[in-house]
């Protein structure tokens, strides 16, 4: 071996990744703070995030807990929290896997090929994040409401949108709408098309290609989409709000159930649902830090930390 | 019957039609197409077509009113307050999050996106214990003088929350790519620590930093289900325009909730315009 | 200004970068730190410019000890390998960045800064590009920005973490050329780090040929080449053949052959011998017997690569093309090779016959060897 192969003799892997700390901060005078200033502003940072994140967290686990675990439970068993929460999973179980096909198609199309209109494209993809949700909700019910244009036919034809299940799958589908292509697409133009070339020069159809080739790529990226998407779907209120009808056991997800609660002064009762959508977040992040922390390579850029 | 099919084979050679390398264009496109139109294009463009229907009058007439007026500037007002407090603590934590070492990062990191994954309706009630009289912070404050729930103070915290993840993760990422060298070279060239802070590496960040506000503020502007909780809705006082539009709906005024919704819609298209441009600037000047 | 490293030691993590480096630098003496990646020419650099605190040790500019200077106040030009322009600035800006971060009085006004920066930019020769951002700029202009940007300070001594690393061919011949003229004009203290041999010994007045974190010799560049103190430095500046001998009364014995020496050494040696150093001789000459098995021509040289018939190890040679020998090189003739110039050196236990030995860390000074011309 040639003494300039020796990996041995390669530069030292001690320059210390930023990112994870390190010990940049002891070995590099040059470019970090006094340590009295850098404890004062992590001591900063900290105590906001404490009293803006922890500090409510905290306390929608105590008002829930406050008349004992036995209101806990029962506020739980209630029929009408029991169809709520069904209601959640359904409108859940419709939007996500419409919003995964709808994703992957188009971050297929925008990932792998060239054409006019594509910034704009990705622009208005983005577009239900900066929409408000109460609007979102508004111009279903300007379409499919009473008094709507499609309102007469559907009425005619005796199929209920607005003050229904549909109504509210509707609106959670737009709401969640970008989540998933969004993930998808930065991380599927990061991937190039290499090997989806290399699979049809192989003799692969192109359903074959996607299925044993792209797919195996951006599983974690796309599990990561889904779950925001999901946490959305639980969790979306607005728009709901607007296109539910508020009608108890029927037409209530369980953010609509606990703001009814809340405005009967149930406080114990809308904390315990609270308290469960709060968990289901708390799994959210779990879940989601796990991926970010353990398939780093295999998500878009940006989600590497 | 008429022949309808083109005279010339050279038609077939539409660019849409072009023969690619990787299969699936049009049916992926197609299928974004259609979707994207069906949920969201059609109808929000609905929303304008009833809006135009009012007339200019109409829509003055609505926009117009003191009550409406008034959500506008609190909503407005709070969420600029909201995007630039958590400009500055945004910025702050990205700094301590990507330059320090510190015990429980780890969680501490994974909980900045608590606002994301938390339903809104939840965070409302949790904040409306904290800050009413008798919570736990509130109780503190109420001796003071200050009164945060039922009070525009209230629609402050609740969008300051709601909206505080994202400053910290559109600069993260920059602020990690920044090349150490270029805070070095400063500490060769005479600059002193605040000094290359400033001169060096705020310029860096200051893209990402004004996207991540403004996309703060475009959440904060529409968000609904966290505030009405905390708010007290008074009219005139602390009630926002999405819930202007709720309780137009509820009173079955179309026209009114239409008025506002277009003006709201137009912002949004505004906003997200600058947040395009601003993104487009992050990317230039990372790139250079 | 001169420079004095005195037993300098670093150590990152559990990787030892620095190991008890000691240099004196001439003042106005351009010096390259010569190294393959993990050697600490790079650290060396960075604790010199006060980037990087060093464990143990004294670095004294001048007369004064600058071992806990900061940064700021050591007033060392520095070149960065990716340049690390501002770019958010502009090249005037770049340039004038460390007058307008002077302190109060000290610090020139914007005219005279303006005025600074058109004058660097004259002598790099890129005036009118001031207002030009470093994304409008070619590789080598920013790398000249840079250095106008160093010298910007009046700095005592200027330092280059690979300079030309990042540049392509052409463009960085001529930037060497244009460096060392620069250097002899302005006269300030440069050291440079480069892994490329030919660039160091182009350009510097004296080389620091380091690996292992530690100096394996300084001299000029016709010392180091033509004299390697170690078998590192014999590997590293060029290519060579080693082989195994034995020296018993000033004589080098390599199988049969006997060659005069006047190394100190005794006992089994390892030999080492450039490839020009190896003569093609008259199979009546004293000479080691081997067979061509590959020739190859590379512009003005003749490559070829012979076994040694008695031990079939493989030798390079390399003959320049009007050598009437080279006419004889094809495959399958029977030479004899005579090794005109070679270094010897102790034995080391890694030191098998086709194989280049692991230089040892902190080899004491018993391992470096004897240098003997024929």
């Amino acid at each position: 071996m040639s003494i300039l192969e020796d990996k041995s003799l390669q530069d030292p892997p001690a320059i210390p990744a930023i990112f994870h700390g390190g010990p940049l901060i002891q070995t590099n005078a040059a470019i970090t703070e006094p340590a009295w200033v850098r404890w004062l502003l992590i001591a900063i940072a900290l105590g906001f995030l404490s009293l803006f994140l922890l500090l409510p967290l905290a306390a929608v686990f105590t008002e829930a807990l406050r008349d004992g675990f036995g209101t806990y439970l029962t506020a739980l068993k209630e029929p009408d929290a029991y169809s709520a929460l069904k209601l959640t999973l359904l409108a859940a179980a419709i939007a996500v896997p419409l919003n995964l096909v709808f994703g992957v198609a188009a971050a297929w199309c925008i990932s792998k090929f060239e054409f006019r209109g594509k910034q704009l494209l990705i622009s208005l993809i983005d577009l239900p994040f900066s929409v408000s949700p109460v609007v979102a909700g508004l111009v279903y019910v300007l379409i499919f409401g009473a008094q709507g244009w499609a309102g007469s036919w559907f009425a005619e034809h005796d199929i209920k949108v607005i003050f229904a299940v549909p109504g509210i799958a509707l609106a959670t589908i737009f709401v969640t709408f970008p989540f998933i292509a969004r993930e998808l697409i930065p991380l599927m133009q990061e991937q190039g098309t290499d090997d989806e070339q290399a699979a049809l020069t192989l003799g692969a159809t192109g359903f074959k290609t996607f299925w044993r080739v792209t797919l195996p790529n951006i599983k974690w990226g796309l599990l990561y989409g889904v779950l925001l998407c999901n946490a959305r779907a639980f969790g979306e209120f607005g728009a709901v709000s607007v296109v539910s009808g508020h009608i108890r056991g029927q037409t209530n997800t369980l953010p609509l159930h606990i703001e009814i609660l809340y405005n009967e002064y149930a406080f114990a009762a809308a904390f315990a649902v609270a308290s469960l959508l709060a968990g289901l977040a708390l799994i959210t992040l779990l879940l989601k830090s796990l991926l970010e922390w353990r398939y780093a390579d295999q998500l878009a850029a940006s989600r590497r930390h | 019957m008429a022949d309808f099919s083109p005279p010339d084979s050279a038609v077939t050679h539409l660019p849409f039609r072009r023969r690619r390398a990787i299969p699936g264009f049009g049916l992926t496109l197609g299928i974004t197409l259609s979707y994207l139109s069906l949920i969201v294009l059609i109808p929000l463009a609905g929303v304008f077509v009833k809006a135009s229907g009012l007339g200019f009058e109409g829509l003055l007439h609505t926009l117009g009113s003191p009550r409406v007026l008034a959500s506008l500037k609190l909503t407005f007002g709070s969420a600029l307050v909201a995007a630039l407090f958590n400009a500055f603590f945004g910025l702050l934590i990205a700094w301590v999050f990507v330059r320090y070492c510190f015990p429980g990062k780890r969680i501490f990191d994974a909980f900045i996106d608590l606002p994301f994954a938390l339903p809104t309706a939840v965070a409302g009630i949790a904040l409306t214990s904290l800050y009413g009289p008798n919570g736990w912070i509130g109780s503190l404050l109420s001796p003071l003088g200050i009164q945060v729930a039922y009070s525009p103070l209230g629609v402050i915290v609740a969008m300051t929350f709601i909206s505080l993840p994202f400053v910290v993760r559109t600069v993260e990422p920059v602020l990690a790519e920044a090349e150490r060298e270029l805070e070095e070279a400063a500490a060769t060239l005479g600059a002193g620590r605040w000094v290359t802070i400033r001169r060096v590496i705020f310029p860096t960040v200051l893209p990402a930093l004004l996207t991540g506000a403004a996309l703060a503020f475009a959440r904060a502007v529409g968000e609904y289900g966290s505030i009405i909780f905390i708010a007290g809705n008074i009219p005139m006082v602390s009630e926002i325009t999405p819930l202007l539009i709720i309780i137009k709906l509820e009173e079955f005024d179309y026209a009114g909730a239409t008025a506002i919704a277009a003006a709201m819609l137009t912002l949004s298209f505004v906003l997200l315009l600058a947040v395009n441009i601003l993104q487009a600037w992050t990317r230039r000047s990372a790139r250079r | 200004m001169d420079i004095t490293i005195k037993n300098v030691r670093k150590t990152f993590a559990d990787f030892p970068a620095l190991t008890g480096v000691d240099l004196h630098i001439e003042s106005g003496e351009l010096i390259a730190l010569l190294g393959p990646s993990g050697s600490g020419k790079t650290t060396l650099l960075r604790a010199l410019a006060g980037l990087e605190p060093i464990d143990a040790g004294q670095i004294l500019f001048g007369a004064t000890d600058a071992t806990n200077l900061s940064v700021q106040a050591r007033k060392v030009g520095f070149v960065f390998q990716h340049y690390a322009l501002f770019k958010h600035m502009t090249v005037a800006e770049n340039i004038a960045f460390s007058l307008s971060v002077r302190e109060g009085k000290t610090r020139p006004t914007s005219a005279e800064q303006k005025r600074r920066a058109s004058e660097l930019l004259e002598l790099v020769q890129l005036k009118g590009l001031e207002k030009r951002y470093p994304a409008q700029l070619s590789g080598g202009q920013k790398q000249r920005v840079a250095l106008a940007r160093a010298l910007a300070i009046e700095p005592r001594v200027l330092l280059l973490d690979e300079p030309f690393g990042a540049l392509d061919a052409k463009v960085r011949k001529d930037l060497r050329r244009w460096l060392r003229e620069l250097h002899d004009k302005t006269g300030v203290t440069t050291v440079f780090v480069t892994h490329d041999q030919e660039e160091a010994l182009e350009l510097a007045d004296r080389v620091v040929v380091m690996s292992r974190g530690r100096i394996e010799q300084v001299g000029t560049t016709a010392e180091v080449y033509e004299q390697p103190a170690t078998p590192f430095v014999f590997d590293f500046l060029g290519s060579v053949n080693l082989l195994a001998g034995e020296v018993q009364n000033g004589k080098l014995r390599l199988n049969g052959l006997s060659l005069p020496t006047d190394s100190q050494l005794s006992g089994p040696v390892d030999v080492y011998v450039r490839p020009h150093d190896l003569r093609l001789v008259e199979q009546t000459s004293d000479g080691l017997d081997a067979r061509i098995i590959s020739v190859q021509r590379t512009g003005p040289l003749v490559k070829a690569v012979a076994a040694l018939a008695h031990d079939a190890s493989k030798m390079d040679i390399e003959l320049g093309h009007l050598d009437p020998m080279a006419l004889a090189l094809k495959p399958g003739t029977a030479v004899r090779l005579l090794p005109v110039s070679f270094g010897l050196f102790a034995r080391t236990p890694h030191a098998e016959v086709q194989t280049l030995p692991d230089v040892v860390p902190n080899a004491v000074p018993e391992q470096r060897g004897d240098r003997a011309r024929a």
